[in-house]
């Protein structure tokens, strides 16, 4: 097991995605680090957003191997070949994982404190003490200490998608995907999402995988920056590299239309 | 004179024990009903065969008669060695045949939670059940309060048909006792007051049971 250090925390091989005869990925090769942070962009039906969805097998796939961590999720080994991989595997490995939505998908019916102690009481059979003091932790490490006892409906948008960051985090996972977590956020409320995604690159050891229509922060946090187009990536690089100097016409294209909306 | 006052002091005992009959049938009946109706409607949202049997057999009970269904468990069911006794049959029939009628409205209040919540369940390796359980069925469940209040005063309004299969409940113990009598006035006014005042007590019930289960989820 000590040679996992060198191999990437998740690995696409050959991934590919198709809804009817619509091909959504193909053939999708993509490698990233442990702590590595990458951030997807791509104008609106490139296939970015699932990318995250298979990883957290919202989506099957129809082609090709998904690794997470040195193991392969999508498939197990049986007898020295790879099968599609049986609930129970899914379950274990998709444990690495943790997901923030676009549209929060909090848990109407419980408070902030309730969401964030569900899984790991339920998933992780944690006592309800220890599942609350997690869960105290980590809304405090988000800002919203404070709020604990308020229902979803009582908080902004802004503190609801924070709520929905720090129950993944309760879970501990290794991988962190957003999936256009500040998009359904009024421009005003993007900040506090970001500075606390900001926080958590800063101060902990995750790998982070984000879809983002956020230029301005894709640039200044991502490691590396990949651009999707028509199910491919089309480029991918530093994001200094690729933001002031991409290669790619297509790129180009993009960036020249999402820089002049702003 | 039309209404006799000594003979409804007389009635009213006879009565009163036959209303419980009455209620009991009801709240049997309607309990059985509800789970009946949950068990339904998943099955009919899992798998496509198990779902296509649990759609066939809601619509075969809901496109026949209740009356029918009572004959068939009580006068039919006998024929193959199955003999049950009248209120047994009665409730059975009542049950399945509401139970059929609150599986679709489970199937509305169930599909109106977004697949989002299905999804973050699915992100924090929640299992199928207790997502079902803790996080879909609390959702589901404030919103089609109102439908199934209407099913349970329906059901109350449908426990005469047991009559028929004499099962000693309001009605039937009200005609027992006009023929007995001669007098039906008394007993059939009696019995279509209790039925009122017991509806509208339910009406209140079922609604403030709905405002308390709203108010818990103002959020």
């Amino acid at each position: 097991m000590t040679e996992t250090v060198d191999r990437p925390m998740v690995r696409f091989e050959g991934v590919t995605k198709r809804y009817g005869s619509l091909t959504v990925l193909d053939s999708l090769n993509l490698d990233i680090g442990r702590g590595e942070k990458v951030a997807i962009i791509g104008p609106s039906g490139s296939g970015k957003t699932t990318v995250l969805r298979m990883l957290m097998t919202l989506e099957r796939i129809d082609g090709g191997v998904i690794w997470v961590d040195g193991e392969p999720m999508t498939h197990m080994q049986k007898n020295g070949k790879l099968v599609p991989a049986e609930a129970k595997h899914l379950r274990r490995v998709r444990s690495k994982i943790g997901m923030v939505f676009q549209h929060f998908n909090l848990f109407p019916h419980m408070t902030a404190l309730g969401n964030c102690i569900e899984a790991p009481m339920t998933v992780l059979g944690l006592p309800r003490r220890e599942a609350e003091e997690r869960a105290a932790d980590l809304l405090n490490l988000v800002g919203l200490g404070e709020k604990k006892g308020h229902y979803p409906a009582q908080l902004s948008g802004g503190q609801q998608q924070r709520v929905a960051i720090a129950r993944a985090l309760a879970m501990r996972p290794k991988i962190m995907l957003f999936d256009e977590v500040t998009s359904a956020l009024d421009p005003e409320l993007c900040g506090e999402v970001l500075q606390v995604i900001r926080k958590l690159g800063s101060e902990h050891d995750l790998t982070m995988l984000m879809v983002t229509h956020q230029m301005g922060f894709a640039k200044e946090f991502a490691d590396r920056v990949c651009f999707f187009y028509q199910g491919k990536i089309c480029e991918q690089g530093e994001p200094r590299e690729l933001f002031t100097a991409p290669k790619n016409e297509r790129t180009q294209q993009f960036l020249r239309a999402v820089l002049e909306a702003v | 004179m039309i209404w006799n006052w000594e003979y409804t002091i007389e009635i009213l005992p006879v009565l009163a024990r036959a209303a419980i009959v009455t209620i009991e049938a009801t709240f049997l009946s309607f309990f059985i009903a509800l789970v009946l109706g949950l068990v339904l409607a998943v099955l009919r949202m899992s798998g496509p065969i198990v779902g296509w049997l649990a759609s066939a057999f809601v619509e075969l009970v809901r496109s026949t008669p209740l009356l029918i269904q009572i004959f068939f468990l009580f006068f039919v069911l006998p024929r193959f060695g199955i003999v049950l006794d009248a209120f047994t049959a009665g409730i059975i029939a009542l049950s399945i045949h509401y139970g059929c009628y609150c599986s679709e409205v489970y199937r509305a209040g169930l599909e109106a939670v977004p697949r989002g919540q299905w999804e973050a369940c699915t992100a924090l390796n929640v299992s199928s059940w207790h997502t079902f359980k803790n996080i879909i069925l609390p959702q589901a469940i404030p919103p089609i309060v109102p439908a199934l209040g209407n099913y349970l005063v329906a059901l109350f309004k449908d426990t005469p048909l047991l009559s028929a299969i004499a099962v000693l409940e309001l009605v039937q113990t009200a005609k027992n006792l006009g023929s007995e009598n001669f007098r039906y006035t008394e007993p059939m006014t009696i019995v279509g007051v209790a039925f009122l005042v017991l509806s509208l007590v339910s009406a209140v019930a079922i609604r403030w049971l709905e405002r308390r289960l709203n108010r818990r989820s103002v959020r």
